[in-house]
This record gives C-alpha cells, sequence and structure tokens, in this order.
C-alpha cells in the first residue's frame, strides 16, 4: 500500500477523510470531520498551573494512518500527546479541559479507567525505559498485570507475537531470559514497542520515539512503523521533519500551542497553506 | 617561536594575539595547579589513614584486652567416681531423668571432697566455685565417665586466673608457681564466657543472657521499624499531596533523628512503662523504644532511594496502564530496595549500640539466667559491658573487653547479612 | 510575490540564488543567441552566425553545471515546499533552455544557405515570429527573476499568436514549392526556421508554467483547460 495511490490523488483522498470539504476551497484547513475517528479532540485547552500549554486544539485520529506531530520545541506537541491517554494526570499542576473521545467514549468522564485507558492507548516514550527485569518479563508485564493470559502458554504466545511484531523475536529468541537493559539502543526501543504492543493497544502514542538512537536503528523503527500501520492508530511525535516525512500520511503542525495545520503529508510538505507553517518546514523559522 | 602564530580575529573585526600556551607564566600555572591537585589527593589520603589507623588503634586495644577473657586458667582434678558417688551407673545419666539424677549426687559434695583429697585446704583458694557445674556438664556429655577414675581439668578461682594472666599477691603468686611446677596448671578456653549468665564471680560470668537479649531486642525493633518506616516513606513519596503539612512532617522527621537518644528512653519510660505497664527491663519494651528511634533513620533514607528511582521507570509502567499501586510495588521499591537496606543497617547498627535508652527503661538489672521470651527481664550487650565496667573485681576488666569483642562481631555479622541481602536485590541497570 | 525571509542556514540561500542566477544567464544567452541568429539570416552575415554557433558550448556547460547543483542541494539540504519546488523547476528549466539555445544554433546554421535568394526580404511573418518567440523567451526570465505569476500567464497566451503564424507559414511555403519546386531547398530551410521558432515559443511556455508550478504549487495547464 504506498501513499501515493494512481488513483488516490491526495487532494481527493483528504476531501474524503476531511468529510467532503474541498482543501483547495476551504478557508484554513479541516482537522476535524473524519468519518470514523479513533480519537477525537474537541477545544482541548491544557494548563500548567496559569501558564496555557495547549490552545483549543481540534483533531481527529483515524485507524489507517500514521499522524506526524511536528513543531518547534515548546510547541506543545509533547504536552497534547500526553492528554490522549491522561498520562498529564501524574503532573500534579496539570489541568486539561475539552472533550478527548476514544471510539466515541470521553476517557477524562468520572467513570472511565485510567489504568484500563493506558493499556488501549500505548505509549513509546523518547528515551528507551525498559524494565530492568528480562526481556521476557518486560513484555510479560503488561499481560500479567491485566490478566490477559489464562497460563503460562498463553503468555509465552503473547510474548513471542509482540516481539515478532516489533521485529525483535529474531535477535532475542534465544536470550528471553537476558536483562532488558543489556540490549543496544535500538532494541531497548523496539522491546518497549513489543511491551506496549503486548496488551494489544488499539491506539499507538510515540513522543520522539528515534530522538535516541542512530540511523540504522532508526531505520528500523520507522520500518516497524510502516508495519504496524492499519493495525494501530500511530501517532509520532518528532522533530526531524524528514522522519514525520517518510513515516506518516497525515501531520500536524503545532506552533505556540496552538493547531497550525494539519493535512496529507505530501501536501504540508510540498505546498503547505499556512505560511507558519511553510517558515517552519523550509527552515525559515527563527 | 610564539609570536609567528595567526592572531584571532574576534566578531567586531578586533585582532588579539593568540594564547601562548608555552610561556613561563603559564606553565607557572598549570605547576601550580597540578600542585593544588597534588596536595588535595595527599590531604584525603592523610584523612583516610588517620581514620585507618584510629580503627587499628581500637580494635588493637580491644583485641589486647579481650582475648584473655575468652581463656581461663584450668587445674588438674583426679575425681575418683565410683569411691564419691557411691558407685552411680552411667545408664542413670542417660534419658530424661538424667538431670534429677545428676542432682541427686550431690556433684559440689563430690567435687569439693576431691579437691580436699588432693589439694587439701589450698583447695578453696584454688578452685571456682562453679566448678561443680563444669562436672555436671562434662557428666551429661558423656555418661561413662562416671564409671571409673578420672581426671579433670577443672576452671580455677579468680584469683588464680588474674595471677595467671596478669599478677596477683604474693600468696597467690606462690601458690601459681607452685601448681605451675607441679604442672598442675594450664590455660583452656572459656566456654563458660559465652554460655554463661552474668554473675558476681568474674570466672564465672557470661555474656551469654546479654546476648540472647541483644538477638530479641534487635529482633523487635526490625520488625517493627522496617515495615512502618518503608511504609511510610512510600506514602511521603508517592502518594503525599505537596503541601505545607507534609513539608511539616518531613522536617519533623529529619529532626526525630537527630534527637539524643537518652530522650527515647525518656519516651520509653513514660509510655510503656508508667502508662501501658509493660514489664520492666524486656526485650519488648526495649525493642519499641529502639524502633521508635531507628524508624526515621528508615524514613529519611527510604525516601532518598525511592527519590533516585528514575521517573522514566514509573512513566513506562504507568503508559502499560499499571495502578499505582503496582507501580510502587513491582517497580519503584524492588529498585529502592538496597538504598532501603542501607539505611536499616545504618539504624540496626545504632540501635545495637545504645545504652542510654534502655538504661532509662530499666535494662541494667542484674540477670543471672537467660531471658525466655519477650517479656522476661533481659539486659543488651552494650549496658552489660556498661554494667561489667563499672564493677570493682579485677577480673571484669577482661571480660569487658571481651564483651566488647563480641559485640563489634555481632555488629559485622549483621552488617554482611544486609549487605548480602543488598547485592541479593541490587539489580544491574 | 516577494521572497520571504531567508533561511536560518545561509549557504542554502547562497545556494539557491547561485543556481538562480545560472538559470537567468543561461535564458540570457539562449534569448540572445536567438536574436543574433535572426540578424545573421536577416544581414547574411555569416561571421556572426558562426560565434552564435561557438556560443551554444557555453549554454551547453551552464545546463550541466545547473543539474550537478540542483542535484547536491536536494542531496544535502533535503529541501521542502517552495524550495524543492524552486530547484525541480530549475531543473527542468535548465534543459528547456538548452533546447532554446539549440534552436538558435540551428538557425544559425542555416545562415549560409539562405544567401542571396531574396526570400528573406518579403518573409516579414517570419521575423515578426522570430520577435514574438524572443519576447516570450524574455518574458519568461523576467517572469523568473521576479517570481511574477501574471507575467508567467502572460507568456502563455503569446504561445498561440505565433503557433497561428507558424501555420499561415507553413500553407505558404507549401504553395511556394508548389508553384517553384526548384526552391525546395530553400523553402526546406525556411520550413525548419519557422518550425525551430514555432519550438522556441513552446519552451518559453514551458518555462512560464515552471515559473507558476515554483510559485503557486499548481499546474498553468490545468488554469487553462
Amino acid at each position: 500500500m504506498t501513499d501515493n495511490d494512481a488513483t488516490n490523488d491526495p487532494r481527493a483522498r483528504v476531501a474524503r477523510q476531511t468529510g467532503g470539504a474541498s482543501s483547495a476551497a476551504d478557508g484554513p484547513f479541516q482537522a476535524t470531520g473524519m468519518a470514523d475517528p479513533k480519537m477525537s479532540a474537541r477545544g482541548v485547552n491544557v494548563f500548567y498551573g496559569a501558564k496555557q500549554a495547549i490552545n483549543d486544539v481540534s483533531i481527529d485520529v483515524g485507524m489507517d494512518n500514521v499522524v506526524a506531530f511536528i513543531g518547534p520545541s515548546g510547541c506543545g506537541k509533547s504536552t497534547f500527546l500526553r492528554t490522549l491517554n491522561r498520562m498529564n494526570d501524574t503532573i500534579p499542576s496539570a489541568r486539561v479541559e475539552g472533550d478527548i473521545r476514544l471510539d466515541g467514549e470521553d476517557i477524562y468522564a468520572a467513570r472511565m479507567d485510567v489504568v484500563q485507558l493506558r493499556a488501549r492507548v500505548g505509549m513509546v516514550f523518547q528515551k528507551p525505559n525498559p524494565f530492568p527485569k528480562s526481556i521476557f518479563d518486560n513484555v510479560a508485564y503488561g499481560p500479567r498485570i491485566h490478566g490477559l493470559a489464562a497460563g503460562k502458554t498463553e503468555l509465552d504466545e503473547i510474548v513471542e507475537r509482540s516481539l515478532q511484531r516489533a521485529g525483535l523475536w529474531n535477535e532475542v529468541k534465544d536470550r528471553l531470559t537476558d536483562s532488558g537493559t543489556a540490549l543496544s539502543g535500538g532494541q531497548q526501543q523496539r522491546l518497549c514497542i513489543a511491551r506496549a504492543i503486548a496488551v494489544d493497544p488499539e491506539v499507538i502514542l510515540m513522543d520522539e520515539p528515534c530522538s535516541a538512537l542512530d540511523p540504522i536503528a532508526t531505520a528500523k523503527i520507522e520500518e516497524l512503523i510502516h508495519a504496524l500501520r492499519g493495525q494501530y492508530a500511530i501517532v509520532i511525535v518528532t522533530h526531524n521533519m524528514q522522519q514525520a516525512a517518510r513515516v506518516s500520511q497525515r501531520t500536524a503542525f503545532f506552533h505556540l500551542g496552538t493547531l497550525v495545520e494539519y493535512g496529507a503529508t505530501s501536501d504540508i510538505f510540498t505546498n503547505p497553506r499556512q505560511e507558519k507553517t511553510k517558515d517552519y518546514i523550509t527552515g525559515r523559522y527563527g | 617561536m610564539s609570536g609567528d602564530k595567526a592572531p584571532v580575529f574576534h566578531v567586531d573585526g578586533s585582532r588579539t594575539a593568540p594564547t601562548d600556551w608555552t610561556s613561563d607564566a603559564m606553565r607557572k600555572r598549570i605547576a601550580k595547579r597540578y600542585a593544588a591537585e597534588r596536595r588535595f589527593k595527599y590531604l584525603g589520603l592523610a584523612a583516610v589513614v588517620l581514620s585507618a589507623s584510629f580503627l587499628v588503634f581500637l580494635l588493637w586495644v580491644m583485641v589486647g584486652n579481650g582475648i584473655s577473657g575468652f581463656q581461663r586458667t584450668e587445674v588438674r582434678l583426679d575425681v575418683d567416681f565410683p569411691a564419691l558417688t557411691g558407685g552411680a551407673q552411667a545408664a542413670s545419666l542417660t534419658g530424661p531423668q538424667a538431670g534429677t539424677a545428676a542432682a541427686s549426687m550431690d556433684l559440689p559434695g563430690v567435687v569439693s571432697v576431691a579437691i580436699e583429697a588432693e589439694y587439701g585446704d589450698s583447695g578453696a583458694q584454688i578452685f571456682s566455685p562453679g566448678a561443680w557445674q563444669i562436672v555436671r556438664k562434662k557428666l551429661l556429655a558423656e555418661p561413662s565417665l562416671i564409671a571409673a577414675k578420672r581426671t579433670l581439668w577443672l576452671p580455677a578461682s579468680s584469683e588464680l586466673d588474674i595471677a595467671m594472666k596478669e599478677s596477683g599477691n604474693a600468696k597467690t603468686e606462690a601458690l601459681l608457681a607452685d601448681l605451675r611446677g607441679k604442672n598442675l596448671v594450664r590455660t583452656g578456653f572459656n566456654d563458660t564466657f559465652l554460655t554463661g549468665s552474668d554473675a558476681t564471680d568474674p570466672a564465672q560470668a557470661g555474656i551469654w543472657s546479654a546476648f540472647k537479649g541483644s538477638l530479641m531486642t534487635m529482633l523487635v525493633t526490625v520488625l517493627l521499624a522496617f515495615p512502618i518506616g518503608v511504609l511510610a516513606a512510600l506514602y511521603l513519596e508517592e502518594y503525599a499531596p505537596k503541601n505545607r503539612w507534609t513539608d511539616l512532617i518531613e522536617v519533623s522527621i529529619n529532626n526525630l533523628a537527630a534527637v539524643p537518644s537518652i530522650i527515647f528512653g525518656l519516651l520509653g519510660l513514660v509510655v510503656f512503662l508508667n502508662w501501658m505497664h509493660l514489664p520492666r527491663s524486656a526485650a519488648i519494651v526495649g525493642g519499641l523504644t529502639l524502633a521508635l528511634m531507628t524508624m526515621p533513620i528508615i524514613v529519611i533514607a527510604g525516601r532518598n532511594a525511592i527519590k533516585s528511582v528514575p521517573p522514566s521507570i514509573r512513566e513506562a509502567a504507568l503508559g502499560i496502564g499499571a495502578s499505582p499501586v503496582q507501580v510502587v510495588f513491582h517497580h519503584v521499591l524492588p529498585l529502592a530496595l538496597p538504598g532501603i537496606l542501607t539505611g536499616t543497617i545504618i539504624g540496626m547498627a545504632r540501635a545495637l549500640g545504645e545504652t542510654a535508652p534502655l538504661l532509662l527503661i530499666g535494662m541494667r538489672a542484674f540477670i543471672p539466667t537467660a531471658p525466655g521470651g519477650l517479656t522476661d527481664p533481659s539486659t543488651v550487650l552494650p549496658v552489660q559491658i556498661y554494667l561489667w565496667s563499672d564493677e570493682v573485681n579485677r577480673g571484669f576488666v577482661e571480660k569487658t573487653s571481651a564483651a566488647i569483642i563480641v559485640l563489634l562481631l555481632f555488629l559485622l555479622t549483621m552488617n554482611a547479612l544486609a549487605i548480602y541481602l543488598r547485592n541479593k536485590f541490587e539489580t544491574r541497570w | 510575490m516577494n521572497q520571504q525571509a531567508g533561511h536560518t542556514v545561509t549557504a542554502f540561500d547562497a545556494e539557491m540564488s547561485d543556481i538562480r542566477g545560472m538559470i537567468s544567464d543561461m535564458g540570457a544567452r539562449a534569448e540572445a543567441a536567438v536574436e543574433a541568429a535572426m540578424k545573421a539570416l536577416r544581414t547574411n552575415d555569416i561571421d556572426s552566425a558562426r560565434i552564435v554557433v561557438a556560443g551554444d558550448k557555453a549554454i551547453d556547460a551552464i545546463e550541466t553545471s545547473v543539474e550537478r547543483r540542483v542535484v547536491q542541494t536536494i542531496a544535502l539540504r533535503a529541501p521542502m515546499a517552495d524550495d524543492l519546488r524552486d530547484l525541480v523547476a530549475a531543473l527542468k528549466m535548465s534543459g528547456v533552455i538548452e533546447r532554446i539555445g539549440d534552436y538558435g544554433k540551428n538557425i544559425a546554421k542555416r545562415v549560409g544557405a539562405l544567401e542571396g535568394h531574396g526570400f528573406l526580404d518579403s518573409n516579414d511573418q517570419l521575423f515578426r515570429m522570430a520577435d514574438i518567440a524572443g519576447e516570450m523567451v524574455r518574458m519568461a526570465m523576467d517572469a523568473y527573476a521576479r517570481r511574477d505569476i501574471d507575467m508567467a500567464r502572460a507568456v502563455c497566451v503569446r504561445d498561440d499568436e505565433v503557433d497561428q503564424i507558424h501555420k499561415d507559414l507553413f500553407v505558404d511555403f507549401i504553395a511556394h514549392v508548389a508553384k517553384h519546386p526548384t526552391d525546395a531547398t530553400e523553402i526546406a530551410h525556411l520550413l525548419s526556421i519557422s518550425k525551430n521558432l514555432e519550438r522556441i515559443g513552446d519552451h518559453a511556455t514551458n518555462c512560464a508554467e515552471m515559473v507558476y508550478f515554483s510559485q503557486t504549487g499548481q499546474s498553468l495547464a490545468d488554469e487553462f483547460e
């Protein structure tokens, strides 16, 4: 499945995904209005104490696309990413307003179970952070605490399947009892991805997953993201525009806490509509 | 040569000469810096050597004084068991009735008759009054001894013992020389010291009861202080909201750790003895008091250990969907355990050596028998050392030093155990 | 549209302006070559024609240079959006302008063959076509230098005129050959020249389309459909 199928003119596809609105004719852009979004945010504001970090952001994330969040440092893309799985709850001064839904359910509602939400919306962090346990235990931890495996054989299967999906199985199948921290950086990050996959999430959030890795490890992870597309809704925050261009089908540009432009990746990078977006991606920013 | 280098251009267009790294002034500066490095290194080395020498000095003095406490002078005695016991059988000394059988044999009488027979009147001065207990012990261990005449080596009296190890008055010295000449005296291992309890006669004094008391007190202390301290540290770090109240609690705990231990003794006296009417001088009271004292140390060490667990691990666990309790017990606690155990070692070592608070709650009594349970009157090693050091009898000097050696060994073992546990739980990152 | 703020990495700006400079240079040379060739044709000046033919090498060299520089810049700078379109436009334009230069050379080569036959005296239309084509090239290069999409549009409009003149000339030439078969060689040359000029007009239109694409990201042809 390539991004530029002969029958799929990028503009037509965007128009489809934005509910029929033509991209050229529309004023700014259309970030919402997707037919069946996996996650949708409307009017999200995030405050750290008195300081506002996210300003009225509305966006839809669909199942079959990888969405990249790009923007300069401090523009709020990581903060917004963390609102999608309520990781901002761990920061005492953070306050989230607005409507964020997973499959139509408000994730900030009182009856939404945070623990379950975080299993359904997994997260991979910037610096690989495997638990200081064995590789097997790292991947098995999630299924164990959520009770996803009936017995040892099933747990073994889940671990093997997750490691295979993460492209790590062949490299570690003979040493599952080795410590997870003994792997190389790229392998550790793939282990973290396997760990997130093991609890069978629906959405995977990645916060600059490759920024601590060398180019080869980065390429492997990008290939992995490509393979996972379609099975999970993936949102990736990245500083590296070329990576966003390679890996995603839709890109959102954030600037000072606002969503400036959201569209098909090929459009954003060849002909962005907003001046700010153009300045940022051509290197005229700052 | 230095003038041939290219000039340095600055942003505003001005030029300066490049830094000359080989000039005399520069060389002198560098030499001074190295000299400062060396000075600092040697200063550090001197500090270490000084501390080590203090330690060596302490050990040297202690061991020098105390090693003789583990030895005792023994004098030979021939005992004709069949004649003196009227033909008692070995069989009667075996089985459950052995103790009663031994008592019925009037072993003190047997022994004093044998002493008088061999040494005459001066025999009483030669042997320790507790010598018959040694005979009893030997008979119960090996009942066949009773069947024939035996040669036994029994403990000498205190005066003879001191005269043998250091010096005594003229009469005792003469007696000793006499015995030596006849090869009737030797130095053996003093197992009474390790198995016996406090006694008025230094030759019979032992530290077992104090040791057992220390053991029981430490047990109570660790069973109380460790869980409460660790749980308190966990709560303060993980769950407590960051407001004025928690700050107040933190300051209070830090201050508690610095409070002089005798005040805890006072607290124990008021609360445990006067209010709660717990038995005086019991191990449980000592343990409770020391637990109060040790807990702040464990809380402080625990908090630091928990703080040092990197937030990335917590985030990773939360991101997978672990609940806060699971994050703490599956991830934070195992990683913080080495630090917590180190704090516990420090706290327990301090508690082991505490004398003042225990004196206040009355663990200073004369305990002739080892404590049976937690509520029996007992004493602890440091208090025993303190009491013996107060004694007039010269025989207690070596006993004091020997007790100090035992205390140090106890401490070492405890530390070794904690270090072993810490290493076992230390996960390699 | 004015050039907006420069890149944070100023060397990128320098590279882009170098490439733009080379394209403008090429365009000027190609336009001069066509003009000189037509002048040589009118005055039957063999020496001028030779100069034009020799000058084509320089245009070819610049084209090679531009290609190399564009590939290098794409590899090293990973350009996006308008920078990328600029570079793609420059690459295509260099090829197109090189061909304009080639047509100029081709016209110059035919200068000697039409000597003294008087065909050219009455052939105003041919020279008119040359003027328009030359103007189109000039306008396209102006539009490029100034990033002016209106001027680019104007170029495309004028191509119709050139095409029409070529069609008329074609009919006239064929009719003439039918009447005077011995003039076939000369007429053939004239036809070629006319065809070259018509192609020059097309290429100028291509350049204008490239200018429009690099500024807006859209295809000019779509507008005209």
